[in-house]
């Protein structure tokens, strides 16, 4: 057997210290920021953190959710990612239903269908998107950030792809008990496709969260502002106006340990449902993408 | 007409799907005919003056511009080249793991940089990678000079490939894995009885294996050429190292809705989503015929 081999042993002696350090890697930024946000101002601009809090502080937590901005901007971001989500899974449930049945019986699906598609392979840029938005009234709109991502055809695939799935007994057996095609979806189809429903639900959950330029686009009033784009301009922007000024200046405006607990609390929905969101993206990347 | 008696739910059911299509993707193409004006939002579609290919060949003539394909080809290659090779070593390296628990585990920390936002990611890094920061005080202890990430030309494209990768590898493993898991075992039973070595193995049975799919999330990458990853350099970059690490992306957000140059920049979006499209559908083919690969 191989792996009784002493040059394996030694390989993976190696493998193994090689991809630990690699994953450490991977989540190391997140505890500095961390211990950036437990530390005192002091000693974060100073320079002296490194994984772990020095001066153990939580005055950064205390000032950011004493700021009515960040409390609204969170709040706003709630609003989206929940009206968001459940307008796409709506949408999207309904729309798979017809486009999973087979050409036979729906003859109009292949036409439906690469409607679908092209949107996907082909848009009109930023500009005449930007205008429509605009013609439509939706600038300076709560609506902007909901709407235009209402439709997201990679959803309606892995939906669609998983309705295949699904006996045809079950469906048969609803039409000879006379259910029409919509008790039939909702009867039927919703129960046992839960699991999809919810992979669908986080990769629409993650989107809106995470989102952040359609606010900076489309919103001319920080007021209005969800949590992403509220940081993008609070943090990055702010970073980018302060690589001219002089060290004095930065000084007075230093928030390295307010800027990392607001990463934090941004980050923190996301860490919340990672153990969710890694079972079932797992399923949802595999899926179509490896076919017998 | 029968028909419709029959399928009538099925065109309702489709019907919100297909207003926001209308609304949000198939509207905003009928802008495209601003390319070939001098768009004045103030004077509109009908009134804007129209200038024929001259937005087009502006675009050629700018050097600007030309420095801003330039950049986003070289880094969208770059990262399309590396977020191949490195998820596929990494899979082949983690399937050697064989404890389980530790195998989860790793996975369980390399796929988390993908689901957080540029933003986010973006912040941490401006952070960490500043002069001063968590970075060059690593690297200063083992005697190297302060490297200015996100500040020097030299490094810019390095930092920015460099942070894709690091953000992006964990998640694309997971369709080697999954390729992986399918390999059938009695072929490395018989490679064993045949006396190859884990090497051999690895060379003749667990490469060709992943070919397949290798073929085919590197076709389907080819429609990403003219993306070098918008999120990420708008949220990473600065007027310091625009000349290295401006894309057509950035680049178009500037000089339309900040400069307000709308038929040029409708001109550039034009431009990238045209190659795009024939990109994606030419590497859609050849996934096909290659790897029976089908999105439906």
């Amino acid at each position: 057997m191989y792996h009784k081999t002493i040059p394996y042993r030694i390989f993976n002696v190696f493998n193994i210290g090689l991809l630990v350090l690699l994953a450490v890697l991977c989540i190391i930024p997140l505890i500095h920021v961390l211990a950036i946000s437990f530390s005192s101002k002091a000693a974060a601009d100073a320079g002296l953190i490194g994984l772990w809090p020095v001066d153990f502080s939580l005055e950064a937590y205390k000032k950011t959710m004493n700021n009515p901005a960040f409390l609204r901007s969170i709040w706003i971001s709630v609003a989206r990612t929940v009206l968001g989500t459940a307008l796409t899974l709506a949408i999207t449930f309904l729309a798979a239903y017809p486009l999973s049945k087979e050409r036979r019986v729906f003859a109009s699906r292949s036409v439906y269908s690469w409607l679908f598609v092209f949107s996907m392979v082909f848009n009109g840029g930023l500009v005449p998107f930007y205008i429509v938005i605009q013609k439509l009234g939706l600038i300076n709109s709560f609506w902007v950030l909901v709407l235009p991502g209402a439709v997201n055809t990679f959803l309606v695939i892995l939906m669609l792809n998983f309705f295949r799935g699904i006996p045809k007994e079950l469906e048969e057996a609803a039409y000879i008990d006379g259910a029409g095609h919509f008790k039939t979806l909702f009867r039927i189809y919703l129960p046992v496709s839960l699991p999809s429903i919810a992979t669908i639900a986080l990769f629409s959950m993650v989107f809106h969260w995470n989102s952040w330029f359609d606010g900076l686009l489309y919103l001319n009033n920080s007021r209005d502002f969800p949590l992403a784009t509220f940081l993008q301009t609070v943090i990055i922007q702010q970073d980018m106006s302060t690589m001219s000024m002089s060290p004095k200046e930065m000084e007075l405006l230093s928030q390295t340990t307010v800027n990392a607990a607001q990463i934090f609390i941004g980050a923190a929905p996301i860490l919340l449902v990672y153990p969710f969101l890694q079972r079932f993206f797992v399923k949802g990347m595999t899926l179509g993408s490896v076919k017998e | 007409m029968k028909n419709l008696r029959k399928t009538w739910p099925f065109h309702l059911m489709l019907l919100p799907a297909l207003i926001c299509l209308a609304l949000f993707s198939y509207l905003p193409m009928t802008g495209i005919i601003m390319a070939f004006q001098d768009y004045k939002p103030w004077e509109g579609i009908q009134g804007s003056a129209w200038v024929g290919l001259d937005n087009f060949r502006y675009l050629f003539e700018r050097e600007d511009s030309l420095q801003v394909i330039w950049n986003t080809l070289v880094i969208a290659v770059l990262k399309i080249v590396f977020n191949l090779l490195v998820p596929f070593s990494f899979a082949i390296l983690l399937n050697e793991i064989r404890k389980r628990a530790l195998q989860r585990t790793i996975q369980t920390m390399v796929y988390l940089p993908h689901f957080l936002s540029w933003v986010i990611l973006g912040g941490i890094l401006i952070e960490m990678l500043a002069v001063d920061g968590f970075v060059n005080r690593v690297l200063a202890s083992v005697g190297v000079q302060p490297i200015f990430f996100l500040g020097d030309n030299d490094w810019f494209r390095f930092t920015v490939i460099v942070s894709d990768v690091w953000k992006e590898f964990g998640y694309n493993t997971i369709v080697f894995l999954a390729a992986l898991a399918g390999v059938n075992p009695t072929l490395y039973e018989a490679a064993e009885i045949d006396g190859a070595g884990r090497w051999k193995q690895t060379l003749h049975i667990t490469m060709p294996s992943l070919l397949p799919i290798t073929v085919v999330v590197g076709t389907l990458a080819l429609g990403n050429i003219l993306n070098a990853g918008f999120d990420q350099i708008f949220n990473l970059y600065n007027p310091l190292v625009y000349e290295k690490g401006d894309i057509i992306d950035t680049f178009v957000y500037r000089t339309a809705i900040l400069n307000g140059e709308m038929g040029f920049g409708t001109a550039i979006g034009l431009f990238k989503s045209v190659i795009s499209m024939i990109l994606i559908l030419i590497s859609y083919r050849m996934a096909y015929k290659w790897a029976g690969y089908r999105i439906f």
